[in-house]
Parts: C-alpha cells; sequence; structure tokens
C-alpha cells in the first residue's frame, strides 16, 4: 500500500532521512519507533508531500506521490493526523471536523460525520464549542476524527497518545484497532512503545534518519539492545 | 504545608472547571495531581500560580494568602511552572533562553549566563548551552522548559506534564533528574499521565476528575481506589500498574 524506497530527505541543506525504506502492506498497523528527533515527523511530512523528498521514492497504491503537493496526496487518501493535534483553534468543532472532509469524502460529508460522532460520541455535545476550548484528550479525538472524515485508505497517526489518560489511551488502541479490522492500514507513529507493539503486525525502529531495525513486535522485543534502548527495560 | 488551596472554584461559561478544590502540597515533598483529560488539572495550575483568578477560594503560598496574584508575583516569592506545550524563544541559544529566568533573580547579564550554565548543567543541557533552541529535540526542549522554571530559584515548581512526548528510555533519563530536584529541598507538584513515573516518584497523589477531587493518597493507595481506575487508569492500565509496569 505505502512503498518508501532509499528516501533522503529534511529541510533546507539539512539532510534528516538518510535512506531510508519501510512500506506498510494493505489492512496492516506498523508502529514506528524511535527516539525523539530520530526523524520520524520529517518522514511524515515528507510522505504527505509538506517537505519535498531530496531522493528517493514514494508509492502509495502501485502510484509514484513523489512529487505530488500535499493535497493530491491526501486526495488520494493518504492521511496524517498530526502530532500536537494542529485543530484549528478559533474554529469549532463542527467545522474542523468539516474541513476534514474539503479534499476528500465531501459527497459523503453528512454520512461521515454521523460515523464519526459515532466513535468519538463525546464530540457530540461540543460541536458548536470552540476547538481551542477543548481538553488535551478532546483536542486529540477532534484530530483523529478530522483525519476520518476524509476517507483514510492509509492513516498516519503521529504520537496519538500524547498528553491521555491511561484510561484514554487505552480506549485509543481499541479504537485503532477496531478501525483496522474494519480495513484500515495505518503506520503508527508512537512514543508508547508498549501499547503499539500490542496492536502492531510489524514494527520499525528508527535512528539517525534510517532504519535500524524492521520485523515482528515479537522479534523486537526478543532483542535486549532495542529493548534496552527504547522501552527503557 | 507549602501551598494550601481552600474551596478554591472557576467557571468557563457555563462550565464549571475547577469546584470547591481544597489541597494542601507539604514541603519538600513530591506531589502528583491526575485526572482524566478535561479534568481541571491544568486550570488548577493556572489558579495557584496567578495565570487565572479564581470565582471563589482562596490560595495561600507559606501562610501567605497569594490568591488571585498576578504570575510574575508569584513567580518572585518563589513559584514557578512549565508549560504543557513549550515555547522557548527558537532563535535564541538555550543558554539565553535559561538566562531568562535567570533574570528574575540577577539583573546582570553576566550573573544570569553564568546562573543559566550552572542551571543547563543540572537539567543534563550543558552541552547544547550555544545550540538555539529551536533545534532541540522535544526531549531536550522539555529539559529546556524545566531550566527555564528552575532558573528562578523556586521553592515550590508546577510541572505540566513534563514527560509527555518522551519515549520510556527518555522518561527513565528524566526521572532521577525530578528526584534531584526534590532532595536538592524544591517541593514539586506535578500534573502527569505517565503512570510509571508517578508511582516511581510521588511522595503523594491528588486525583481529580470532573473539576473535583475524588481520591487522595500515596500512589499505590489511589491507583488501586475503585473511583479511580473507572474515571482516569482503566482496568488495563489498572492491572498492568499491579503487575509492576506501566
Amino acid at each position: 500500500m505505502l512503498e518508501i524506497s532509499g528516501l533522503r530527505g529534511g529541510y533546507g541543506q539539512v539532510e534528516v532521512l538518510r535512506g531510508l525504506s519501510l512500506n506498510v502492506a494493505r489492512g496492516e498497523i506498523v508502529a514506528l519507533l524511535g527516539s525523539n528527533g530520530a526523524g520520524k515527523s520529517t518522514l511524515n511530512n515528507t510522505v504527505c508531500g509538506l517537505f519535498p523528498a531530496f531522493s528517493g521514492r514514494i508509492a502509495f497504491e502501485g502510484r509514484d506521490i513523489t512529487r505530488l503537493r500535499s493535497h493530491e496526496i491526501i486526495a488520494a487518501g493518504l492521511i496524517q493526523v498530526p502530532e500536537g493535534r494542529r485543530v484549528f483553534p478559533d474554529l469549532s468543532v463542527l467545522e474542523n471536523l468539516e474541513l476534514g472532509s474539503y479534499r476528500r469524502g465531501r459527497e459523503r460529508r453528512a454520512r461521515n460525520l454521523e460515523k464519526v460522532l459515532l466513535i468519538f460520541s463525546k464530540l457530540k455535545n461540543l460541536l458548536s464549542r470552540t476547538a481551542g476550548t477543548l481538553s488535551g484528550g478532546e483536542q486529540q479525538m477532534l484530530a483523529i476524527g478530522r483525519g476520518l472524515m476524509a476517507e483514510p485508505r492509509l492513516l498516519i497517526l503521529d504520537e496519538p497518545s500524547l498528553g491521555l489518560s491511561p484510561l484514554l489511551v487505552e480506549e485509543l488502541f481499541l479504537l485503532i484497532k477496531n478501525l483496522n479490522r474494519e480495513s484500515l492500514s495505518v503506520l503508527l507513529v508512537e512514543q508508547n512503545v508498549g501499547q503499539s507493539l500490542e496492536i502492531a503486525q510489524r514494527a520499525y525502529v528508527m535512528e539517525n534518519g534510517a532504519i535500524l531495525f524492521h520485523g515482528s513486535p515479537e522479534e523486537l522485543l526478543a532483542n535486549p539492545d532495542l529493548k534496552r534502548a527504547y522501552l527503557g527495560l | 504545608m507549602i501551598l494550601q488551596v481552600e474551596d478554591i472554584s472557576v467557571s468557563f461559561g457555563g462550565v464549571a472547571a475547577v469546584q470547591d478544590v481544597s489541597l494542601a502540597i507539604e514541603i519538600g515533598k513530591i506531589t502528583a495531581l491526575i485526572g482524566p483529560n478535561g479534568a481541571g488539572k491544568t486550570t488548577l495550575f493556572n489558579l495557584v500560580s496567578g495565570f487565572l483568578k479564581p470565582d471563589s477560594g482562596r490560595v495561600f503560598f507559606e501562610a501567605k494568602d497569594i490568591t488571585g496574584i498576578a504570575p510574575h508575583l508569584a513567580c518572585r516569592l518563589g513559584m514557578a511552572r512549565t508549560f504543557q506545550i513549550v515555547q522557548p524563544f527558537g532563535a535564541q541559544s538555550v543558554k539565553e533562553n535559561i538566562a531568562v529566568g535567570a533574570h528574575l533573580r540577577y539583573a546582570g547579564r553576566a550573573d544570569a549566563l553564568r546562573a543559566a550554565e550552572e542551571v543547563a548543567a543540572r537539567v543534563g543541557l550543558a552541552s547544547e548551552l550555544d545550540k538555539a533552541a529551536a533545534s532541540l529535540t522535544i526531549a531536550g526542549r522539555k529539559r529546556l522548559e524545566l531550566a527555564r522554571a528552575l532558573a528562578t530559584q523556586p521553592k515550590l515548581l508546577l510541572l505540566d506534564e513534563v514527560l509527555a512526548g518522551l519515549n520510556p528510555r527518555e522518561i527513565a533519563d528524566v526521572l532521577p533528574l525530578v528526584r534531584g530536584l526534590r532532595d536538592s529541598g524544591i517541593t514539586v507538584l506535578m500534573v502527569e499521565h505517565v503512570m510509571q513515573a508517578v508511582m516511581s516518584l510521588a511522595d503523594a497523589t491528588w486525583v481529580l476528575s470532573n473539576g473535583k477531587l475524588i481520591a487522595h493518597g500515596t500512589p499505590a493507595q489511589v491507583t488501586s481506589h475503585p473511583a479511580v481506575v473507572e474515571a482516569y487508569l482503566g482496568h488495563g492500565a489498572a492491572a498492568r500498574l499491579k503487575a509492576g509496569y506501566a
């Protein structure tokens, strides 16, 4: 579904991604782990067309998207829920959700809205509230809900559990699992290594802009060096 | 008691964000404030540190009534806080950022910069002093946020989710740092969702839910409290904590 090969990229002159290869198959949850500064968010932003790739290739459902603009990538169904939520703070919850379907899924906006509100029932009572006044957890629900409004074929979640209570984190991971069961493919970038590995079928560990490890969660957990470096165990 | 909050309440529009909360923070301890998202934890921080004025109730710092005091005056009295979303001066160096806090105590530039270096060493940023703050990773920025608050020489330090966004390894690195602050005599009040940190650090824990306190005790006591499991932890996390890992 997503095939990244030999990707180099970064900001201006600074190369962050040093020839990285990664893929996500249809129907998979793939966890992307690594220290802060490893380049995970740069990778997301390059895949989504926010930063240009220096070289290498990104293909989505067999189609080369390396040079596409971000709105074209969204239209193809590759949707990112960015780190730090990035909701529009001065717009209402409803407006934020509607904007999720600006480029994709617009014809089915009403139906998708209903679906999203079924998943995040708490948002139903907050629709007219200004997004900036929501709590951290509510904003995270809104950000994911906004992503779902675009009918993603592949959803990239960048640290969705950040700042959420243990209970909400548990609900979030359950939700990701359920969405995945309904055929959504997910690339999950997380610092919550333990719970990510519980729901992921495969995992990549990234360090200094390249892939250090790739394999099943069991293989990762069986590697004492990785366990020490990323799980703090 | 270094800090006492008495029957404090504040509403936004129709929403009662914090309702009749009373709590006391013991000097020289690490106290954790936990609770669901939207429970009012950050609002309570804002009320205590002067960023918000309560509708009713009082705040006492070292037995002095400071209700509604301006944040910079609270800071001068010895109460510093960090923010969840860190906003350093990106183009300025790490040292210059920390010096902003140090200037509360040192009028002279050279003194403030020297104090900044000392604080940087304390939080593990000594090797990053001349880097632009914007070039730090999240883990570095969180340390910088802590350093800026520490540079004001607080007696009471309010930490708002300093561990959010760090991976387990990075969290393990920060725990001894926070413990060291307490051991040096700084009282710490921390809002935190990383339960392994709360369990390992906190001497006392308060639990806030829907703007009200629902439990108080040691971390082990509150995490086995049924209302806390229901409102905050969930059964999975509670079981993992009981088994000894979060």
